[in-house]
């Protein structure tokens, strides 16, 4: 069982690195959809450093959108999808190493460049530990999330706008208690009560979502 | 009430199955055991997809039930599917891996991890000798399908193998070596249910035939 759970993961790494360009697709828009709020609301620091972990965060839900469309469209097309539902592993299971693999592609990269875009808004660098820290914690739980969304809508007329307002309304806990981690962190109280509350999504999320979306993909495969 | 654990067999209880608003088939009933071959006709549209879908449990049959051993499918599950081989339409291929690292995927999946000594093997068998590192994408039709099957080789522990059409987009000499994986699985004593147009030449202890939209 765990060999096909690797084997899962290890599949969609190697996917993922011989069409690298949709990786980079999703953290490019990333980088530039957060890049133009300081060109559109002026070079003023105590505002850039005031709205710095809204727009980060909104960022981040709108790349990882981009991004999950492709979670499991294309096993869908090809029939791959039909041979996990009739594997031997439980297909939670198996969607579950899937929605880690779209995570690494997909969410850790935008982990690994927050701070380096929050310095663009003169986060100070005390505040950058809270901000990576949030993203690690918040962005599995957008991936586990919008899998649930990704599973229901597959295969349907425009699923991409579909999709996004199905999910887009769930990731709103996420942005608010992602958001205000760094702004709690800013104004002395520390970010620790909302690290913690992420830290819950992301261990209730992994519990429950793959084996939501694994429903929700019997249905849509029906 | 008997109930037969242990023996292999697949029993279609009384099945019935509405697709949007057209019925495609009735009160359906057949038991099929361990060497046993079930042939499914008809005409195209006549639902024979969805029976062999029905069969391996994607879809939910609107009346009735499938048995495996006795049991229901959608009871038994994982403990149902880790017997079967189905290959469907879809050839479940990926483009951007190499037919090697398709069918150990394949089988990994299916619970059965295969060496690439194995895996090679199998795809000499159907023809592929000198394949494993090719992309999936630069395969014709033919060869894909050719992929897919090569499971077939790789799977003669699975008492069960549901075939979708598996000789389509096949040359003569793959349906040849096809036909002899399927003959040879029903002399171990395993089942196969198959939907076909061509004419087989499989030789099976009981043949079973099942024409749909004949009634």
């Amino acid at each position: 069982m765990l060999a096909a759970l690797r084997c899962v993961i290890a599949r969609d790494l190697r996917l993922a690195a011989r069409r690298s360009s949709d990786v980079l697709t999703v953290v490019l828009f990333f980088v530039i959809v957060v890049s133009l709020f300081p060109l559109g609301i002026g070079p003023e620091p105590q505002l850039l450093r005031t709205v710095a972990p809204g727009v980060l965060w909104v960022a981040a839900l709108l790349a990882s959108m981009l991004a999950l469309g492709r979670v499991f469209a294309a096993d869908h097309a090809d029939g791959t999808l039909e041979q996990m539902m009739l594997g031997a592993t439980p297909l939670g299971l198996v969607v579950a190493a899937k929605i880690f693999a779209h995570w690494l592609v997909s969410g850790l990269p935008l982990v690994l460049i927050s701070p380096v875009l929050a310095l663009q808004f003169d986060v100070p660098r005390e505040l950058l530990g809270v901000v990576v820290l949030s993203f690690a914690l918040g962005t599995p739980v957008l991936s586990l999330i919008g899998a649930i969304g990704a599973a229901l809508t597959l295969g349907l007329r425009g699923a991409g706008a579909l999709l996004s307002l199905l999910v887009l309304p769930l990731y709103v806990p996420v942005l608010i208690i992602g958001a205000g981690a760094a702004e709690a962190a800013a104004s002395g109280l520390g970010g620790n009560a909302q690290l913690l509350l992420l830290g819950a999504l992301l261990i209730f999320a992994g519990a429950f979502a793959p084996w939501a979306a694994a429903v929700a993909l019997r249905i849509s495969v029906e | 009430m008997e109930k037969k654990t242990g023996t292999l067999s697949l029993e279609a209880v009384d099945l019935h199955c509405v697709r949007g608003e057209r019925k495609l088939f009735g009160a359906l009933t057949f038991t099929l055991r361990g060497g046993e071959l079930l042939r499914i006709g008809g005409a195209n549209g006549s639902g024979k997809t969805s029976l062999l879908r029905i069969a391996c449990g994607l879809l939910e049959p609107t009346r009735g039930e499938v048995r495996w051993a006795g049991e229901n499918i959608r009871r038994l599950q994982e403990e149902f599917w880790r017997q079967l081989v189905y290959v469907g339409h879809a050839n479940a291929i990926k483009d951007d891996l190499t037919t090697g690292e398709n069918l150990h995927v394949a089988c990994t999946l299916a619970g059965v991890p295969r060496r690439p000594a194995q895996i090679g093997e199998a795809l000499r068998r159907l023809g592929l000798a000198g394949c494993e590192n090719l992309p999936a994408r630069v395969l014709s039709q033919g060869q894909r399908r050719r992929t897919a099957l090569a499971r077939l080789a790789l799977s003669e522990g699975m008492p069960l193998w549901i075939l979708d059409e598996p000789f389509a987009a096949l040359d003569a000499a793959a349906v040849d070596c096809v036909q002899n994986l399927i003959a040879e699985h029903l002399a171990r004593g395993a089942a196969v249910v198959l939907t076909t147009h061509l004419e087989t030449r499989i030789t099976a202890a009981t043949t079973r035939r099942i024409d749909l939209g004949a009634s």
